[in-house]
């Protein structure tokens, strides 16, 4: 069993680790020795607490200080700190949510111009997909057993778009699918990864983009991160997101 | 002005006077005022103002007085005896409040500070840590010492009485 005398006073402190607080609590249920440490030196805190507020400043001592300090700065020494004490929280809050905004913008740009780079890699392959087919019944049961997660493709009969084939891609260590259209002599790029491993810096409504002017537009759908991206025009990007939203 | 009671409680603790407590307030207030843009927002305004105070009492006349300042540096001089745990309860009756008192400010000051911004102040370690300018495991070390130093000495104290 461990030894917890030692930690008894930093337990009562508040500044154990959180499991260690939960064993600790856990420990005193059936230890009654060790919960008779802490009972008393709950009592010694308290004495030392209340016998540490010993001493208070004299209302003589506390007028002359008023008056010291006001003599100095214009303005009332408590509007002073008041107007201190508001600059100072609205500078923490105004600083919190600036860099936030930045974080995510800077994660944003990062994911999309990774997903550029993939896109871009992908079609300077000599092959450029792992299964070849024009077939959405061929090309996403592909996928089983390669990724832990599924999803639907769009029927395309009525559209100009085509559907050119898939392979497995990777986006910050997670696993996802890449799938490449074709449109006229475009070649779009769609990829799915779980929203969970890529969605940083993204909120969960659409968004379009420019990236490297490549057209992206990007989404969130049940647990999922659909990215669209190529060299076609943002209206063609457009078209191919809405196909996908209605799929899925 | 913020703090103000419980700034002069301390600093009567660490001045062990009056007049010098009342001194010291007055000039942590003043270099608080004019050094308001070296406190950097994000960081802690109370270890802030009771950083300024400490360092304010360790230059005045009573900080630099030898028997203030010896032992700064005994957080690693030996363990004290244990073995050492009297019933702690005997601290609950109001009659002990002076002894107690008593045996705080007998503490060596780098004790009684850490143990007053604990108990009194409520301070957690890493605010302790920066008002005091030392790592966190020194504030744990030294505030265990501080106690069972407090612990010796009221035993003492008791046996005497």
């Amino acid at each position: 069993m461990d030894d917890w005398s030692p930690k008894l006073e930093t337990y009562l402190d508040g500044e154990l680790s959180a499991s260690e607080m939960r064993t600790l609590d856990a420990h005193l249920r059936t230890c009654p020795s060790c919960a008779a440490d802490v009972l008393s030196l709950i009592q010694t805190k308290r004495a030392i607490q209340s016998a540490g507020k010993r001493y208070s400043p004299t209302p003589e001592f506390r007028e002359r200080m008023r008056k010291s300090i006001a003599s100095k700065p214009r303005r009332s020494p408590i509007r002073m700190w008041i107007g201190v004490t508001a600059a100072v929280a609205l500078l923490l809050v105004v600083g919190f949510v600036t860099s936030s905004v930045r974080q995510q913008q800077i994660e944003r740009q990062q994911t999309f111009s990774e997903l550029a780079d993939l896109h871009v890699a992908t079609l300077a392959s000599a092959n450029p997909v792992d299964v070849i087919s024009t077939d959405r019944h061929t090309v996403k049961p592909w996928f089983q057993g390669k990724l832990p997660f599924t999803f639907n493709l769009p029927e395309l009969q009525d559209s100009e778009f085509t559907l050119v084939g898939g392979r497995v891609t990777y986006l910050g260590q997670a696993p996802g699918a890449e799938l490449i259209y074709q449109i006229r002599k475009h070649q779009i790029s769609v990829f799915i990864f779980q929203d969970r491993a890529a969605g940083r810096g993204l909120e969960s409504s659409s968004q379009s983009q420019k990236e490297l002017s490549f057209n992206i537009e990007s989404w969130a759908h049940d647990g999922l991160r659909y990215f669209v991206i190529g060299d076609a025009s943002g209206s063609d990007i457009h078209a191919l997101a809405d196909l996908l939203k209605k799929a899925s | 002005m913020p703090l103000f009671d419980q700034l002069y409680n301390f600093a009567h603790w660490l001045a062990q006077d009056r007049t010098e407590a009342e001194d010291l307030v007055q000039e942590a207030y003043v270099k608080a005022l004019k050094g308001f843009s070296s406190f950097q927002p994000g960081t802690n305004f109370r270890a802030w103002m009771y950083r300024i105070l400490r360092n304010t009492f360790l230059t005045s006349r009573t900080g630099l007085k030898p028997t203030a300042t010896v032992a700064i540096d005994s957080d690693d001089s030996p363990e004290l005896p244990a073995g050492l745990e009297t019933p702690e309860t005997i601290l609950i009756d109001n009659s002990q409040h002076q002894l107690l008192q008593a045996a705080i400010d007998a503490l060596p000051v780098h004790f009684r500070e850490v143990l007053l911004l604990c108990e009194v102040e409520e301070m957690s370690y890493q605010e302790i840590a920066e008002t005091l300018s030392i790592p966190i495991g020194t504030v744990m070390s030294r505030l265990s010492r501080a106690r069972r130093t407090l612990r010796a000495s009221l035993q003492q104290k008791l046996v005497r009485t």
